[in-house]
């Protein structure tokens, strides 16, 4: 039985792995081939290196942290954060990403999803979607969350399926850091709407809240990163939780 | 040495960082007369059965006459559907034909919400002994990321069920080959490279 994934987002700035709460107040979390290392012991199912890093040498620097971690890890690795043309995922793939995690772009320019998916195979594509709740529906948000892409995330999701995607991450920025659960209603409504896999990404923050996105959320798999990084709870824990309770994992 | 077949069907990178960590030697044949001399053949692949298509008459041959003389061949994923006759996804492109069968397209099922392509982990339930599987348990799991999977024949070392049953591992003499991908897969995974490696190096 396929079994759902559990993986560990690294935001990755100038080489180091941070967390910020609901996109902001960055804090310093350690060092991505280290945090890569623990987690592969533990048990991780995939690692995501999300770039936040905002200097013109990031891209020489975002290849020396996928090939570091790449070194540690045998376990599909994800890079996203920044990825706009094909050469930024060209770059990205050379320095030992299985996958790129298209965001603003794919927004922007839906026929980057498809010349990639034809270059890498859809595989390789994941269509990041960052959502807020809103009366009518979820809400995509571009450019770090930060302005209104004025899109339904169902209906971008069908759409990105459509051009090519293989994966949708699935961001719920009310809830990214803030530890109060996926927010599962908006990961079962994508989940539901598309035939291609979905990680529920933003609020993990007790077991429990794992257990409720594979169930009522309809999620196939799930990211987290704070609750991962400091060493509170271990990969190993939450699988064999998860598996006490039906929930099929990789042990 | 070893072949790695690049037959432009998307990355390579990780197949290699692979065989580099379990100190295999290895380079990719420009010329189907390349593989003539090799200890044994890897053909990987990801993506689509059509990419195979690169591999003309000229590199079957080439191929097919190695593993008649006995030469290992590992097929992964896509390179391992490549084993059989052909496949749905593109069915004007011939496989290898070493073994019987053809590659056909999983179902997906809304009722219990199993999507395709399959992506994930999922368990090897062996059929019967292999060589590939030498150390590992039935259970084992492994990363898959596909759509079109290969039949449960003869062949069939181990098989894996997403809302079809597929062969997951083929063995047959000196054919080898893997729908997941072991690059991926962690101990497991590079476990099963040890072993196509070992049995590279073995009796000759």
């Amino acid at each position: 039985m396929l079994t759902k994934r559990i993986i560990a987002c690294l935001d990755v700035r100038d080489g180091q792995v941070v967390k910020g709460v609901q996109f902001q107040e960055l804090k310093h979390a350690g060092d991505p081939a280290e945090l890569s290392r623990r987690y592969n012991v533990e048990g991780i199912d995939e690692v995501v290196i999300l770039d936040i890093t905002a200097t013109l040498e990031r891209r020489q620097a975002l290849a020396k942290t996928i090939s570091a971690v790449a070194h540690e890890i045998f376990l599909p690795l994800t890079v996203g954060g920044g990825i706009r043309t094909e050469e930024d995922a060209d770059a990205a793939v050379e320095a030992g990403a299985d996958k790129v995690s298209l965001n603003t772009a794919a927004l922007r320019n839906p026929g980057l999803i498809t010349t990639l998916a034809k270059r890498y195979g859809s595989q390789a594509v994941i269509v990041a979607i960052d959502a807020k709740r809103r009366d009518d529906g979820f809400a995509v948000y571009v450019r770090s969350g930060t302005s209104d892409a004025a899109r339904d995330a169902v209906e971008w999701a069908r759409q990105a399926e459509e051009h090519g995607a293989g994966e949708i991450l699935l961001t719920s920025m009310d809830r990214d850091g803030t530890r109060a659960g996926f927010d599962c209603e908006m990961t079962a409504a994508v989940s539901d709407a598309v035939n291609i896999p979905v990680i529920a990404s933003g609020g993990a923050g007790t077991f429990e809240h794992f257990a409720d996105v594979f169930t009522a959320g309809h999620a196939d798999a799930a990211l987290a990163a704070s609750i991962f990084h400091y060493a509170e709870s271990s990969v190993a824990d939450l699988k064999r939780y998860l598996r006490d309770r039906g929930i099929p994992t990789r042990l | 040495m070893i072949a790695l077949v690049d037959y432009g069907a998307g990355n390579l990178t990780s197949v290699r960082k692979a065989f580099t960590t379990l100190g295999a030697t290895f380079f990719t044949p420009t010329a189907p007369s390349e593989c003539a001399q090799v200890q044994a053949l890897v053909v990987p692949g990801v993506g689509h059965f059509g990419a195979t298509a690169a591999l003309d008459a000229p590199w079957r041959d080439a191929i097919s006459s190695a593993v008649s003389r006995g030469t290992p061949l590992l097929g992964i994923c896509v390179g391992m559907q490549w084993l059989f006759e052909g496949s749905d996804e593109a069915p004007g492109v011939a496989g290898l034909g070493a073994l019987p069968g053809r590659i056909q397209r999983l179902d997906s099922n809304a009722v219990d919400r199993l999507k395709v392509p399959h992506v994930g982990w999922n368990a090897l339930d062996f059929e019967r002994p292999a060589r590939i599987l030498a150390g590992l348990t039935s259970g084992a799991q492994v990363y898959f990321t596909h759509s079109f999977a290969a039949p449960v024949t003869d062949a069939c070392a181990a098989a894996t069920t997403h809302a079809n049953t597929f062969a997951s591992v083929v063995e047959r003499d000196n054919i080898f080959g893997v729908q997941f991908h072991p690059e991926k897969s962690s101990d497991a995974g590079l476990r099963i490279l040890r072993n196509f490696l070992d049995l590279v190096k073995g009796p000759a």
